[in-house]
């Protein structure tokens, strides 16, 4: 904890200014969605908006649903079986779980990145290529040049272009999470999730990382899952806190940590449960 | 170290030592019959190698064992060959589609019975359905009777190691958009190559000094056929058989015979090093 407290300090100039941010359109918009696993009753009827261009941060204590909420933007839930949902997740004003919606697509547009790193078996290169040549024919030439775009926007390309050819699982914990970011910016997608993408690196990885996030909300809607509240406070616009499926409350960072409406929120951001 | 030694560890430590004892002594005995098994055919088999034997073909006297040698490779490949793609596709579904289902299940169950029948009802059900209707052994025969013992090995072995490349890969390919053929293909293939490699080469080596399914399919023979599949094709184990058996009054087919018996060990054993090796690159 002492070194995000460090970190805090260091970085807290860079996060969101309520006063000089504008009021931006929703790029996500959840409404009244529910999601079960089998009987149980994992998400109980969300509704909330997600500015586009911003950083949205999801906090609650572990089981909340925080996790289940955002793997739903994506659908990467349908991977599954047994999972059901109610209700409606509107990207730009459609329906993501309209039945024509083609799926790859969608997850085209919302890209994700996982609490663990999760570099393919390949090598660094035909990792950030993986998703690019999904939708994209693209020249070798040009190929080059998106990898190394994508991975000098992930502030990686400076540690790894002697390294291209080496295999991605080769690298640093800070380093993978890095290429799995890169990764999923090649493909140049309109949202990005990120299901505690730090939570499995130190503290050096997790600044470069939280930098990183400061730098892509300017192209990227960025939606984030945390534990760590510091974090959430240093780098999101708008804060969710979720409790026991229920989305308890929802708005600007600085007034969720300074002014909670829910007594439920203060307590969790204080430290007396979760 | 620490001096509070209670009669309950010292009881542990005891036990420990005598497993660890048992445990040597049972090294000691499978080496023993491995280094006697080996002990024994360079005695007697190294003699009988030299280059005529892969070059000349099996005679009533003299001669080599270049058609056997050559046979049994050439049928071993092919049945390679037709189980790696009936393995490799079958052990996917299994890992990749099939779960938990019921047809799964069934699958499962099925290929672990074939994967320890004895291999005599294998050529037995081959000689049935194939060699009786065509009316004559052959190498066909032969091959499939083989592909039949290394399917459920490659089944067994792709659907152990797709099983191992975690979730959470073809979670972070399927967020790219990825369909799911795309993932299998690119991602979780090129995770597990070394470990399906390993199981085919090691179904190659136990086909390779399979006798009995060839008894009844392939037969064996004493001339030289090197691509014609659809008559009786030489091989090694069945010429190692009937030179110690029912030639054993010939010394030259006996000692031919051992240096046969040579041959193919240092073959599977050399397939069993790479195979090693390959699996040993993986991790």
């Amino acid at each position: 904890m002492t070194a995000d407290i460090h970190l805090n300090a260091k970085r807290d100039t860079g996060s969101a200014d309520p006063v000089s941010q504008p009021q931006a359109a929703p790029k996500l918009r959840v409404d009244d969605l529910s999601l079960y696993y089998g009987k149980f009753q994992a998400l109980k009827n969300i509704s909330m908006e997600i500015p586009e261009r911003q950083v949205t941060a999801f906090i609650g204590p572990s089981g909340c649903g925080k996790s289940t909420l955002i793997r739903c933007f994506n659908r990467i839930h349908d991977l599954y079986e047994g999972i059901r949902t109610e209700g409606q997740i509107l990207l730009d004003n459609h329906d993501i779980y309209d039945s024509g919606v083609d799926i790859n697509l969608l997850r085209s547009r919302v890209g994700m990145v996982f609490q663990k790193p999760t570099p393919f078996p390949m090598t660094v290169f035909d990792n950030v290529a993986f998703g690019i040549k999904l939708y994209e024919k693209l020249s070798s030439r040009e190929m080059e040049e998106r990898v190394e775009w994508a991975l000098r926007k992930a502030a990686l390309w400076e540690e790894v272009k002697d390294k291209l050819k080496q295999s991605g699982q080769a690298l640093s914990g800070g380093q993978q999470q890095r290429l799995c970011i890169a990764r999923t910016i090649a493909v140049k997608p309109e949202v990005i999730l990120l299901d505690e993408p730090t939570s499995a690196l130190d503290p050096i990885s997790t600044g470069y990382i939280e930098d990183l996030i400061n730098e892509l909300k300017r192209d990227y809607t960025i939606v984030i899952v945390t534990h760590n509240m510091q974090q959430a406070a240093r780098i999101s616009d708008v804060t969710a806190f979720m409790y026991l499926g229920n989305l308890i409350e929802c708005g600007d960072t600085t007034q969720i940590f300074t002014q909670p409406r829910e007594s439920r929120t203060e307590d969790y951001i204080t430290g007396r449960y979760g | 170290m620490n001096t509070n030694v209670t009669p309950l560890y010292r009881r542990r430590k005891r036990i420990n030592q005598l497993i660890m004892m048992l445990c040597q002594l049972a090294t000691v005995i499978g080496f023993v019959f491995l280094f006697a098994i080996l002990f024994t055919l360079v005695t007697k088999g190294l003699s009988a190698i030299s280059p005529s034997i892969f070059i000349e073909r099996t005679r009533m006297s003299g001669g080599g064992l270049g058609n056997a040698i050559w046979g049994t490779f050439l049928m071993t490949c092919v049945a390679t060959v037709l189980g790696t793609i009936v393995g490799v596709a079958a052990g996917t579904w299994l890992a990749e589609y099939g779960g938990k289902g019921v047809m799964a299940k069934v699958i499962r169950f099925i290929n672990d019975i074939l994967l320890s029948a004895p291999s005599i009802i294998v050529g037995l059900f081959i000689y049935a359905v194939v060699v009786v209707p065509m009316g004559s052994f052959s190498g066909w025969a032969g091959v499939l009777s083989l592909t039949v013992i290394i399917v459920p090995v490659v089944i067994r072995s792709t659907e152990d190691m797709l099983r191992l490349i975690p979730n959470s890969l073809r979670e972070a390919a399927a967020a790219l958009g990825a369909h799911r053929w795309w993932i299998i293909v690119r991602v979780c293939y090129s995770g597990a190559r070394a470990g399906i490699l390993t199981g085919i080469l090691l179904g190659f080596a136990r086909i390779s000094g399979e006798t009995a399914p060839l008894l009844f399919t392939s037969l064996n023979s004493n001339q030289w056929n090197f691509f014609d599949l659809g008559s009786e094709m030489a091989n090694l184990p069945m010429t190692i058989y009937q030179n110690m058996t029912i030639n054993a009054f010939i010394p030259d087919l006996v000692a031919l015979a051992w240096g046969g018996a040579l041959i193919l060990t240092v073959a599977i054993l050399i397939l069993n090093i790479a195979a090693r090796y390959f699996s040993r690159q993986r991790s």
